[in-house]
């Protein structure tokens, strides 16, 4: 059984194929690392295994069950964190109106609740920091109380989008950490994505690399080398590596690096922050 | 003074209308939506004016024209409401509409002002059952809807994907709100809605990072204001709504300070 399989399946926007019948599985208990330029599709992907994006073909599989809307078997990091930074709350009060969010009605939580709670931030080392007010943490920090909500109700499959955009590189490194003790701990399979392979690359058990529609998955030393990358970024791409970092090279460019920048602009404030803790 | 009768009918109707409008208040801000609550209440004068001319009951005018405009405003979707050109159009149509109305409405002076700037001396007991029922009612849907509301508030993206009916919650919420604002709009004014309806609620954030808490605090601050506003305009005579407006700022203000201190 896997925990995630695309067959084939074609993602649409707009009048855009997005993944273009791209075939690819995620074993159980696996950590794998998401990588491609921007627009490649990582998050369609998620939102695709999530049910919040329809497929125009082919078929997608999680945990060997079709996709549904809200299953609870799937953990969910979404990349768009923009709001939090101004707010108040305690990064507690934050996931506890995760845990119960699904359930209509008002009232306090019961102990199994709390104590739920208490066990998803441990996981992530953040039950202290998640006393503080959620807009007074640091990049970093917040990075790891709104990943304890992945955690809650014991999913088996867990999609991160681009956990690590703009932190610095020591955050980096310890958010990769507990991503990886998590999939070895809980023994739950992890996709997440990521703008640049290095920070994931002693982490992560393989990589599955977007480009062009397709997809390809395997372990670091196959997929990221200079045919198959040009194959899915369409141009001549050299891959230079150093020890166990990679450079990928189009041109006299690094791809990724380049990437990063691009995308950074609104993750400006947090690197700021970052920078302060 | 709570040996006269309109003054008892007074502090039961504020004291009502701001507990619901300190709840209600307090997600508004949270989700960021003040100015489309902002707007819901320029509809309610057109919706009251409407009343008016049509020779019916302005509160029934006042609470259909809210609800309606912020069950659509919802149902538009999330991005609606942050976009505010929109609603800024959107407000002052409804504002030169309500103009039109009033013109056509011959005994005209005093029912705008009233309508503007509230009369919480003006409302008689009927009135007050029905800020009862509304309340009553407004706040049993808002507990229904909390704990999704709650979620999709702070987080969206995430409670769409954990399955949360964003719409819907939306569209519900929004619908809570124009009740909370026709309410208010009794009291103060559609005008100065947004002195209980926001400032209680944005006092008690910066006061706790507790949300039962800001939730419990922005309803007290909010009764308190009310009532001290009401006291206080009838030791001195001024008007009910700016001794209301001028609590509220300093307690905002106060908090503000404090919160800043910190």
């Amino acid at each position: 059984m896997s925990a995630l399989s695309f067959d084939q399946a074609t993602i649409r926007l707009g009048r855009r194929d997005i993944l273009s019948a791209a075939s690819f599985a995620v074993r159980e208990r696996e950590f794998v690392g998401m990588l491609g330029a921007n627009g490649a599709g990582k998050t369609t992907l998620m939102r695709a295994a999530l049910g919040l994006v329809p497929v125009a073909a082919g078929a997608i599989r999680v945990l060997d069950g079709p996709v549904t809307r809200g299953n609870p078997a799937i953990g969910y990091m979404p990349q768009n964190r923009t709001g939090m930074a101004g707010l108040r709350l305690t990064g507690w009060d934050v996931v506890a109106s995760a845990a119960v969010g699904r359930r209509f009605g008002f009232g306090g939580l019961d102990k199994a609740a709390r104590r739920e709670i208490d066990w998803a931030l441990d996981e992530v080392g953040a039950r202290a920091l998640a006393q503080r007010s959620i807009g007074e943490l640091s990049g970093g920090e917040r990075q790891r109380v709104l990943l304890s909500q992945a955690l809650l109700g014991r999913p088996r499959l867990l999609l991160l989008d681009e956990p690590l955009i703009s932190l610095d590189p020591a955050h980096q490194k310890s958010v990769v950490e507990i991503a990886r003790r998590i999939c070895d701990d809980l023994k739950v399979a992890i996709l997440f994505s990521a703008h640049e392979l290095n920070p994931l690359v002693n982490a992560i058990d393989r990589v599955l690399y977007l480009g062009a529609g397709a997809a390809v998955i395997g372990p670091v030393e196959e997929v990221v080398t200079g045919p198959v990358l040009s194959r899915l970024y369409g141009a001549e791409i050299e891959v230079v590596r150093i020890k166990d970092r990679y450079f990928v090279m189009a041109g006299d460019v690094d791809v990724e690096r380049d990437a990063h920048r691009h995308d950074a602009p609104h993750g400006h404030s947090h690197d700021h922050d970052d920078a302060h803790a | 003074m709570l040996d006269y009768d309109f003054m008892r009918t007074a502090f039961a109707a504020s004291g009502v209308a701001a507990v619901l409008a300190g709840v209600v208040g307090f997600f508004l801000v949270l989700r960021g939506q003040t100015f489309a609550g902002h707007a819901l209440s320029h509809v309610g004068f057109t919706g009251a004016t409407g009343a008016l001319l049509f020779g019916l009951s302005p509160l029934a005018g006042l609470v259909g024209f809210t609800v309606i405009a912020g069950i659509g405003m919802g149902l538009f979707g999330e991005k609606l409401a942050e976009r505010d050109v929109a609603i800024g159009m959107m407000l002052s149509l409804a504002l030169g509409l309500g103009l039109l109305f009033l013109h056509f409405y011959t005994a005209a002076a005093t029912q705008a002002a009233a309508l503007l700037f509230g009369n919480v001396l003006g409302v008689d007991s009927a009135a007050l059952l029905t800020l009862c029922q509304l309340a009553a009612a407004s706040l049993a849907a808002l507990a229904a809807i909390g704990r999704p509301l709650t979620f999709a508030s702070i987080q969206p993206e995430l409670a769409e994907a954990r399955g949360v009916p964003l719409r819907f919650v939306s569209a519900a919420f929004l619908a809570i709100v124009a009740v909370a604002v026709a309410e208010c709009a009794q009291i103060v004014g559609v005008l100065l809605v947004f002195t209980l309806m926001v400032g209680p609620a944005a006092a008690a954030m910066a006061l706790t990072r507790r949300l039962g808490l800001a939730i419990a605090l922005s309803a007290a601050l909010a009764l308190a204001e009310a009532w001290g506003g009401l006291t206080l305009a009838y030791a001195t005579d001024w008007p009910t709504s700016f001794w209301i407006t001028a609590l509220s700022g300093v307690v905002f203000f106060g908090a503000a300070a404090w919160r800043g201190a910190q």
